[in-house]
Parts: C-alpha cells; structure tokens; sequence
C-alpha cells in the first residue's frame, strides 16, 4: 500500500516507516489532505481515531499534526504525519469526517495551531479570551492566565 | 362548544378563529446546565428550541480540564499512572489498563500471563460498575427511580472486590507498569465467583423493570436514531456503535491482555436508538460475566508482576495503543525521547468523541429527548475535559 502511495505521491511522502508494528507516513503539508482522502476512499480507513499534535520548539518547523486512521475492512492502523512551522495552518479534515470538528478545535486550543477549511475555528477546553497554548513546550506547568482568572473568577489567582 | 366560565384556556372555537396568537411559536435559546442533574457533570447545553423541538445544540466543555496531557509531562511514567485514574472515574480500572499496557509496548516488555488475567477479570468487573451506574442515572433521569437502588446495590459488590484488592473503591491503580504490584487476596476466586453468581439474576431483574416497561419503551424507542455510517464519520465507538449495527469490538478486533483466550460475543443490535443502546449494554454486561467467570476458573501460576527497570525509561519512539473501555475506544499516544518522563501523552477520549454525536442525534427531536440522549451517551465528564 505504501509503496502504491508513494507511486501516487512520490514527493510529497517524505518517509514511510514502522516502529514497534505500528505504519506511519510523514507527509508535506500541503499534500496532507489530498492523501489522506486517498487513504480514506482507495484504502479503507473509514475511520478519523484523532488528531493531535507535538511542539518541537528547537527544531524549524515547530509543529508535527498527527491524523490517526483505523480501517475497519482491514482491521488496521496508520499514522500520517505533517510538519508546520509557527505561522503555517495545517489542513482540515472535517470534510472527510465530521469527527474532525472538535479533535481540530482541541488541537488549536492546546497548541494555536490554525487548521484551513474548519467550519468553526475557536477554543473548546479552555475559556474564550484565554492567553496561551497551554501544551506548547514554552508553557509553564503552572502558568496560567492570571489577568482572566482575575477579571473572570474574581479571585487574585488560580493556584 | 362554548368556553367554560372558570378557565382561561382557549377553547376549540377560540382557536378556529382568524386570532391565532396561541399558536405562534418563536425560537427560543435554552440553557442547560453546567450545573443541572441530568447532564451527568457539569456539561453545558445550549438548545436552540422552536417550541419543544430541538433545532440545534451547541455544548460547552471545559469546566472539568485539569490539563492531564500537560502534567504527564511534568511526571515519570510510573508517576503519572494514578492520573489516568482521574479521567474516566467510573472506570478507572480499564485507564490505568490502556495506559499500561501502551508503556509495556514501547519499553517492550509484557506482563506475565497470570497479571494479564487478573488484569481481565478487574477490567470485565469495572464495565460491570460501570454499565450499572450508567443504567441506574440513565434510567433515573427518564424517571424509574427504582433501577437506581437495584444498579447501586450491585455496584456495591463490584467496589468491594476492589478495594479488597487494592484498597480503593473509585480511582483503584489497580495495575502497574509490568504487571499488578498486589496478589490476589486470600479467597479472590471465591468471592468473585460468588459475585457472578449473585449477580447474574440481577440483570434479569433490571430487565423485568425496563425492557418491556410501557414507559421505558416510548421514551427510547425511536429516540436519538444513528446510522452505523453516521457512526463511523462521526468517530463514534463501543456500545453505540455497535447498537447501530456494527460488530466492532476491540477486545476481538485487536487482542489486548488475555481477551483472545476467552470465549464470548460481541453483543449488537439494528436500530441505533436509545432502546437499542440499553439492550446492547445490558446484554455486555451478561458477556463481561462470561469472561470473568473463564477467567477465574484459569487464572495461571506465576509471577505477577515482569522484571522491569527501576528507572522506567523508554527508548526513543512512539506508540499508539488502544483498548475497548465501557463507553468505546480508549487511546494512548505515548511519545518518548528517552528520558524518564514522556515527551508527550495524548488521550484519545472516547466520551469527548461521542459527545460531538449529540447534535445529530438531538436534532428534530423534543426536549425531553436531550435527556434521554445525553444518558445513553454515557459521558463522564472527567474524561471529556480532562
């Protein structure tokens, strides 16, 4: 299957590999959605699992987007990958998946990462208004936002 | 027909007339919640109402995030362990097995036989409690409060069990990387054996309440329909999915722990409704009983718990591990760059993914329903938040 990919796409797959049993491919951005369609319509994986992200602050592109993918025919996983850098958006899915919406709006929220396409881009875990991405490397364990606690909660500060 | 003299509701004629000002109907916003009973927690619902009929709902969460995937990167892995307990804490036993056993993967060590099958018998007793409280409040909330007293009773045998084992009710830590730290107690087999004897009448008895209760019946039949494909698109999983005519049960699908040695069935049904959910999870809780009644008849000899390093470090890699909790799909995406904390830990929640269902199921219906589909959902908060 990879191989039959890589036919399709061979730029935009910049590795295709396994650890421990597990197949992932990292791609560039801008083919991501193309190839994840692929992946849904020729391939079988009917089904989003998630999509999350991880900051690498040291490295250029800061930002790896991870789409997990199961297919229920062929009862198998698959892991695509994409890397961004802090001013790039990363492609939506929600029109291959309504599962996408809210994983999307979770992954902006906790990293600000922008995904182009999504219906309704705003926070979902944290308060409207809040400063920061809590799960970027740069954000403290214990930091907060002590200016809409205090304005919001009354109180001097959340910890 | 002429109005009766002692009451101000518009008689038939009244209403035949051209003045139809009690019949106009005007959009209105609802708001449900955070802090109302039947949201199980402290989800916000804003209903968009024409009437009694739901156009649309927008839910509002958060209000429960303790930042769980950040704090796991602030702990060793054997210390964040007890966090997960926090997410799902109906079913803390099946967290604490998903996170586990994704750690075990990327150290490449496996537990031995005789902590896999200890490990099924807690996980099968824990969707048990957990299947019991979601029909006790499920039920509860479309107004049988008996099943309630009935569900609650049995839990209690579940919890005591646990903490006979490890000395907690709710948030147990029952396993350890490896393994389980605790042997079974003096007498586990009997009394769990006694507990499946005790229990499995009980369910006929929860059955004779509801499944052909006049009332129960038309408060879920036809109530919160799902396609098996709406389903899919929507990521949805466990007994909705397979109320709505998908045989698609991880335990089967990918083996995890010792489920490939047990023989039992993965329970469905066509309809996808409210009604159809309730069968799907009473007839899982007759399953899970099978399973831990082989399993205790077999539990193997052994050691309990692997030889794993002190200093838990993982090499460099990631892994994806999931298992099939009470309310779906439970995932682990464990990142380590070699140190002895994770680099990162995403929690695949399967409540914060079958929640986004509501709106669909909702739509068209009455407000009423809202109540009914949040209970057959079965949320739990802690997790959707995390």
């Amino acid at each position: 299957m990879v191989a039959r990919l890589k036919q399709h796409y061979g730029q935009a797959i910049r590795e295709a590999s396994s650890y421990l049993g597990q197949n992932y491919l990292i791609v560039d951005r801008s083919e991501g959605l193309n190839l994840l369609q692929e992946l849904r319509d020729r391939e079988q994986f009917d089904y989003l699992v998630d999509v999350t992200a991880l900051h690498y602050p040291q490295r250029e592109q800061q930002f790896e987007v991870v789409w997990i993918l199961y297919s229920f025919p062929r009862n198998e996983r698959i892991r695509v990958k994409a890397l961004i850098s802090e001013n790039e958006n990363a492609p939506s899915v929600t029109t291959l998946w309504s599962a996408a919406n809210w994983l999307e709006r979770e992954v902006f929220d906790m990293f600000g990462i922008l995904f182009e396409g999504h219906p309704d881009m705003r926070r979902i875990l944290l308060p409207e208004g809040w400063k920061g991405h809590p799960l970027r490397k740069d954000y403290g364990i214990i930091q907060q936002d002590q200016e809409w606690v205090q304005a919001n909660l009354g109180i001097e500060s959340g910890q | 027909m002429s109005n009766p003299p002692n009451t101000l509701a518009p008689s038939h004629q009244d209403l035949s007339g051209h003045d139809q000002t009690f019949l106009d109907t005007n959009e209105l916003v609802l708001n449900m919640g955070p802090q109302h009973p039947s949201t199980h927690g402290v989800l916000r619902v804003v209903l968009k109402l024409d009437g009694e009929k739901v156009l649309g709902t927008e839910c509002i969460i958060g209000y429960l995030h303790r930042g769980v995937e950040k704090i796991a990167e602030h702990r060793t892995y054997a210390m964040f362990n007890p966090y997960v307990d926090r997410m799902d804490y109906v079913a803390a036993v099946s967290n604490g097995l998903g996170y586990c056993e994704a750690v075990e993967k990327l150290l490449n060590v496996e537990a031995p036989p005789r902590a896999r099958y200890v490990r099924v018998i807690l996980t099968e007793l824990n969707r048990l409690a957990s299947h019991m409280l979601w029909l006790g409040t499920h039920a509860l909330d479309i107004g049988a409060i008996t099943p309630l007293f009935y569900t609650f009773r049995d839990r209690e045998e579940v919890l005591k069990i646990f903490e006979k084992y490890c000395g907690a009710r709710l948030t147990t830590h029952a396993f350890r990387i490896g393994g389980c730290l605790y042997e079974t107690y003096e007498g586990f087999e009997r009394e769990v054996k006694a507990f499946v004897a005790f229990v499995t009448p009980k369910i006929d008895e929860y059955e004779e309440l509801l499944t052909t209760n006049r009332i129960w019946v038309e408060r879920t039949k036809g109530v919160g329909v799902i396609s098996g494909k709406d389903c899919i698109d929507l990521g949805v999983t466990g007994p909705l999915l397979r109320a709505s005519g998908v045989k698609w049960d991880l335990r089967k699908a990918q083996p995890y722990a010792a489920y490939s040695e047990f023989d039992f069935e993965i329970p469905t049904r066509e309809n996808g409704d409210t009604y159809d959910r309730y069968m799907v999870r009473v007839a899982e809780m007759r399953q899970s009983l099978r399973i831990i009644s082989q399993a205790v008849e077999a539990i193997p000899e052994g050691p309990i718990m692997a030889k794993i390093p002190k200093v838990i470090k993982p090499p460099v890699g990631e892994i994806y591990h999931s298992v099939e909790a009470p309310k779906g799909e439970l995932g682990y995406f464990i990142v380590s760059d070699g140190s002895t904390q994770p680099y990162r830990v995403r929690v695949r929640p399967p409540s914060f993914v079958n929640l986004q269902a509501l709106d669909k199921m909702v739509r068209g219906q009455m407000v009423a329903d809202v109540v009914a589909v949040i209970g057959t959902l079965d949320i739990v908060l802690g997790e959707v938040d995390r």
